[in-house]
């Protein structure tokens, strides 16, 4: 099997679409198969990483946290920099990060268009996962 | 020697959600009349696809021009099954995405 680079856009926020989930299965598909996975977060997709996320319980079912299980993204961006950590690049566009006051958990970093550009630039496809 | 084209074209969306999935696969089958292309249908993107659908026949066309292949998660959450779908639709895990995204020569689009 053949590796490659791909470069991935995303921009839904968390906890709002479907897609975040398409998102993530297509990076952790591309991951295990050997692939190396550039990620440039824009606009709402920043908070993918935010650091204050927090499971919750359901007060409503009478759930604690623990029985939620309530998966976070953050956790999930977490998980794909522990299991490919050569593998993965991830970039926050550094404007949106401020506008949301959405600071990283550890992985992730800052950057703007102009990193979107150099990673499209150094790898073999790109493929843009816009917002609805 | 340039790799030859290829593109897949993934749509999230139900037709009957969105009116520009129709134009997505008239692309797709235009496309097709060149070019080695798959649509790759995923969320809501696989709701058309029971046999049963009005949408049925147009994807069932469309099958017949290009490769159409329908996200088999997608497909588990909505209850479809597989033996109930348009003729020439194939499941198709988020593997064969992978597989066709990273061919060279490929262009993907996110619908």
């Amino acid at each position: 099997m053949t590796t490659t680079t791909l470069t991935l856009a995303i921009m839904s926020p968390p906890y709002e679409a479907e897609r975040t989930t398409t998102a993530f299965r297509l990076m952790d598909a591309a991951l295990q198969r050997g692939h190396s996975l550039k990620v440039f977060a824009y606009e709402g997709a920043v908070s993918l990483s935010m650091a204050e996320q927090k499971p919750h319980p359901n007060p409503v079912k009478g759930t604690s946290v623990e029985e939620e299980a309530h998966p976070t993204t953050k956790e999930w961006v977490s998980e794909l920099f522990r299991c490919y950590p050569d593998q993965l690049e991830w970039v926050n566009c550094g404007l949106c990060v401020d506008e949301r006051g959405a600071t990283s958990i550890d992985g992730p970093h800052r950057g703007g268009p102009k990193d979107f550009a150099a990673m499209v630039l150094s790898t073999d496809n790109t493929l843009i996962i816009p917002a609805k | 020697m340039a790799a030859a084209t290829s593109y897949v074209l993934i749509e999230t969306r139900d037709p009957f959600e969105s009116a520009e999935v129709d134009s997505l696969f008239e692309l797709a089958g235009r496309l097709g009349a060149t070019a080695d292309v798959s649509v790759y249908l995923v969320e809501n993107g696989v709701m058309p696809l029971r046999s049963s659908s009005t949408a049925a026949p147009t994807i069932a066309k469309l099958a017949d021009r290009v490769t159409v292949l329908a996200d088999d998660f997608s497909l588990r959450q909505r209850a479809i099954e597989t033996n109930d779908l348009a003729s020439g639709v194939t499941p198709a895990s988020i593997d064969r995405l992978v597989e066709l995204i990273t061919t060279t020569g490929c262009k993907a689009m996110w619908h």
